[in-house]
């Protein structure tokens, strides 16, 4: 492997300015990762010509002398934004054939901030799911493997592709979305930082939308400065998305000061679930410990609601997801099974477009917005919902950050935990409640479980105070001090 | 009270309306495309009207404007939140398999509307709501045998559904609250009121019961698209639920169809109201929420609406009752009308324009936007008659010319010489004249045959041309034959 491929954004940023390497010569290493780690599925869609292609115009205008923030730096997009005349899967069947006539708002900001696309990544189907193993383009396998074991495990998901390229050095950062946990997650099976910022930061324009009221753009990078690089290439409002909020975007990496003294950070007793490992519950411990030396004080808060959320999310995103996955019949982009009429069209293109998982959401989003089931499931979600919000508001008078695991467990192998969708739901059970009450999150990886895996930790923080976020983040990384690599790259 | 006569007494209708308005904009209700009627299908799509993936919609605050108008103009409440819901269906002219509309938090609530009737009666009716709301688009099913084609350019067009409260009792009336809802909507240029083009639309909701009974069960009748045809479908709605109740029967809650060509409503395959809408807010827009201020500057901004301008016009400008109702009726005929009476006799003006005027506007088969004569060109011939330049009945042979030709009437009078005699001097000379060539016709006169006056009239407008004032050429006959 190129060391190119191993060097962080902010590495390559000041090798391209002083000359080191060129646009072309790290995008080219990087394709050449790609080719040589097909076996992961990382992508849908490689698009190699495109990413030289960006890569030659950034060189210009690095000689020039006016690179801008992600000049010639090449990227992973998951294969839910809307990239203009590239196919757009959604990792769906149903969407067969669509090229989108129209760039996503995040895409377009990362575009003109000068990266480069090495092409779509794998996630999973409409972004449902905590394994990546309901994509209609196959499983993605995790460059990391158990110690004495070669069974192929998961990178999480739904953002798994845009994880496992990261991962294993194809690409320097990949575009995820977080619904759920769907970046915070993947990052933390594969050791990588993954950022959900607060929603309404980023655009939600020429995303395929899951659930609406939840879904978020955000990275996975390989550290938190490349973290705060991305974030601000991507953030501001869009008046093309009602959601997004009209607030002037910092400078996240200015952010990163590596002073923590005198934050107080909360660390949530409702976070121990039943079932935890050990080595998790350790791990969190450490964590305290690391920002307390680093001159942060603890202080022990009650997020009460934390055991409602994960129903209450899965009332909620079904509930949109039905809704937001109506526009698939057949009628006007997409696959299309015919019959000898439209309810037999619809019937035919969704029964073979949609694979269980989403047919599954769809079924209980239905149900839980009939009439009569209205008001016991959605509208009580929807309280609840915003119970959790001012639970974390509360919390948030007493502290600037909250820290918590980011995953009830390590990776699992792919096979594992298949047959019960509970059990796999149960991996959001730590990020979910951040995501309805539209906080910013950020999972950096933090160590290894006994098996060799990466674990991570997530911090949480105020709506729109990414700053705060980063610069806790960052010290845990520090601290930290993570450099395991995926087996196969050592 | 209007009540219809059944085998077993009389009958009471029950009638609440539910009328789509087409809001009049340049751009869709959630995206930029265009609205025009009549375009090539699907020319006026834009990527969020077909639903494409990660579409995402954008109000359009015109049309929230022209909805707050419209609110105030129905005399209802503008409510500073309101939230839009999406009502979930599947259809193919249905791009996104839902229609995002307002369920719970209309941005108008209640609101009234006065019923002009017949023989100057006047009943006002309660309006429930006014929501925002998506069209959809069209399903052409006559294009091909077996497939069916959509234009989705209607798709997304911004529309007011106006909801009245079940307080109609007859087809008359329905009709009186239809013509009123459609006035008040042009007035505001809120909606075109275009029931042929399918701006305005109308589901009507009926029932009967006796005279002080509890309401009966009610059918939609849906989509209806001429106030005509509207109030037969009452007609015929309520006729049948009396009947089959009279022969024992009981009438279903359903939802029908007006078959215009045969005059009945008949029921909608049950497969196409069979819906559970599931109503759920909007989750990609934020609550419509709207500044106190800007609601009061529209209302500082409100045009004079019909009634108030009626009662104006009867007021001020001393017109019947009957004239101002029908210059009210139309904006711009209203408009016309004031130009014309600007400083003049107003009922003449009134007198004008709803006498000639019209008369030739209704020959021609032209509105008052296309008059071929202007407001300031009728009041120039009406300044004529006023200082006796043109009589009263040479202005209409002048106004006739002005209508072919677009002349003004001051050109018309001088070229064809119609100015008006008044110089008494002529006129006496004419009479003179006159008396002096028929002897015999004198005498009869003299002797008493009174109406041989008219003939003498006729002879000294002859003699003058038609322009003798008429005033002096009688008063100087009089004299004249008496004398």
């Amino acid at each position: 492997m190129s060391e190119l491929c191993d060097l962080t954004i902010a590495q390559a940023r000041d090798g391209l300015r002083t000359r080191r390497f060129s646009a072309r010569e790290l995008t080219a290493a990087h394709v050449k990762a790609m080719e040589a780690a097909r076996g992961l599925n990382a992508f849908i869609t490689e698009t190699p010509e495109r990413a030289l292609a960006d890569a030659a115009r950034a060189d210009v205008r690095i000689a020039a002398g006016d690179a801008r923030a992600l000049e010639g730096i090449p990227l992973a997009i998951k294969d839910l934004f809307c990239t203009e005349g590239v196919p757009t899967t959604a990792a769906s069947h149903i969407l067969d054939g669509f090229k989108p006539p129209y760039e996503s708002t995040v895409t377009a900001k990362l575009w003109a901030q000068g990266a480069g696309m090495l092409g779509k990544a794998n996630l999973d189907e409409f972004a449902m799911g905590s394994s990546n193993m309901t994509s209609y383009y196959g499983a993605v396998r995790s460059p990391w493997r158990r110690r004495g074991d070669d069974r192929p495990l998961v990178p999480g998901g739904s953002s798994g592709g845009s994880a496992a390229a990261v991962a294993a050095r194809i690409a320097m950062a990949a575009l995820g979305t977080d619904t759920g946990g769907s970046i915070r997650q993947p990052a933390s099976f594969t050791g990588l930082v993954g950022m959900k910022p607060t929603y309404g930061r980023c655009s939600r324009w020429g995303i395929v939308a899951f659930a609406s009221s939840l879904d978020q753009a955000g990275s996975l990078t390989r550290t938190v400065r490349d973290s705060a690089i991305m974030l601000r290439a991507m953030s501001g409002h869009d008046p093309k998305d009602s959601t997004s909020a009209t607030l002037p975007v910092p400078d996240y990496e200015a952010a990163l000061t590596g002073n923590i003294r005198g934050l107080r950070f909360g660390v949530p007793k409702e976070y121990r679930v039943e079932g935890m490992p050990a080595e998790i519950e350790k791990l969190w411990q450490t964590g305290i410990e690391w920002l307390r030396a680093a001159g942060a004080e603890p202080v022990d808060i009650n997020l009460k609601l934390t055991k409602y959320a994960l129903p209450t999310y899965y009332i909620i995103a079904p509930a949109e997801a039905s809704s937001n996955l109506a526009r698939y019949d057949g009628v006007r982009f997409g696959l299309r099974v015919e019959g000898k009429s439209i309810e037999e069209m619809y019937e035919a293109t969704r029964a073979v477009g949609f694979g269980d998982e989403v047919k599954r959401r769809i079924l209980v989003g239905t149900y839980v917005l009939s009439a009569g089931y209205y008001d016991a499931y959605y509208l009580k979600a929807q309280r609840v919902r915003a119970l959790i919000a001012a639970d974390f508001k509360r919390a948030f008078e007493k502290v600037d950050v909250i820290l918590t695991p980011t995953a009830p467990s390590a990776a699992f192998a792919i096979g594992e935990k298949m047959d019960d969708p509970l059990a796999m739901y149960l991996n959001d059970v730590f990020t979910v409640p951040i995501s309805l009450a539209g906080l910013p999150g950020i999972s950096v990886p933090a160590g290894l479980s006994a098996e060799g895996l990466p674990l991570g930790l997530q911090v949480i923080g105020r709506a729109f105070d990414e700053e705060t976020v980063l610069r806790a983040a960052e010290s845990l990384e520090r601290a930290a001090n993570f450099t395991a690599r995926p087996p196969a790259l050592t | 009270m209007s009540l219809i006569e059944g085998k077993t007494g009389n009958w009471e209708v029950v009638i609440g309306l539910e009328v789509h308005a087409q809001v009049v904009s340049q751009s869709k209700l959630f995206s930029g495309a265009a609205t025009g009627f009549g375009a090539e299908p699907n020319t006026q799509v834009s990527p969020v009207d077909a639903a494409f993936p990660g579409m995402l919609p954008v109000i359009n605050r015109f049309c929230v404007e022209q909805a707050v108008k419209t609110g105030i103009g129905i005399e209802g409440k503008v409510n500073p939140i309101s939230v839009f819901d999406r009502k979930n269906y599947f259809y193919a002219d249905l791009p996104a398999g839902y229609q995002i509309s307002q369920f719970t938090r209309p941005i108008v609530s209640g609101g009234s509307i006065a019923l002009d009737l017949p023989e100057g009666r006047s009943r006002t009716i309660g309006v429930t709501r006014l929501h925002l709301e998506q069209d959809a688009g069209k399903s052409l099913h006559d294009q091909h045998p077996n497939l069916t084609y959509v234009d989705l350019n209607r798709a997304g067009t911004a529309l007011m559904e106006i909801v009245s409260e079940p307080e109609l009792r007859s087809a008359e009336e329905a009709g009186a609250y239809l013509r009123k809802l459609r006035m008040i909507l042009r007035y505001l240029g809120t909606c075109d009121g275009n029931m042929e083009e399918g701006s305005l639309r109308c589901d009507a909701n009926v029932s009967v019961r006796k005279p002080g009974a509890p309401l009966g069960t009610r059918c939609e009748i849906k989509n209806v698209n001429s106030i005509r045809f509207a109030m037969l479908a009452i007609d015929y709605e309520a006729r049948r639920q009396i009947e089959m109740i009279e022969e024992g029967g009981i009438v279903k809650q359903e939802t029908r169809l007006f078959d215009s060509a045969r005059g009945v409503t008949r029921p909608m395959r049950s497969k196409e109201q069979a819906h559970d809408y599931r109503y759920f807010p909007d989750p990609d827009l934020l609550p419509l929420v709207l500044d106190p201020a800007e609601i009061e500057r529209l209302r500082a901004a409100m045009p004079e609406l019909p009634d108030r301008k009626k009662e104006r016009f009867i007021q001020d400008y001393k017109l019947t009752s009957y004239d101002a109702g029908v210059l009210v009726s139309e904006r711009l005929t209203a408009d016309f009308f004031e130009r014309v009476a600007k400083g003049r006799d107003a009922r003449a003006a009134a007198n004008w324009v709803t006498g000639e005027l019209f008369g030739l506007l209704n020959r021609a088969g032209k509105g008052i936007e296309q008059s071929p004569v202007s407001a300031d060109a009728i009041g120039a011939l009406l300044d004529l008659i006023a200082d006796n330049t043109v009589s009263g009945r040479t202005a209409k042979d002048v106004f006739a010319e002005m209508f072919e030709t677009g002349k003004d009437a001051a050109a018309i009078v001088e070229a064809k010489g119609l100015r008006q005699v008044t110089d008494s001097g002529a006129i006496e000379a004419a009479v003179d004249r006159v008396i002096a060539e028929q002897p015999e016709k004198v005498a009869e006169f003299r002797a008493g045959k009174d109406k041989l006056l008219g003939y003498f009239v006729g002879q000294v407008m002859k003699a003058t041309g038609g322009k003798a004032n008429p005033g002096t050429l009688n008063e100087l006959l009089k004299k004249k034959l008496s004398g």
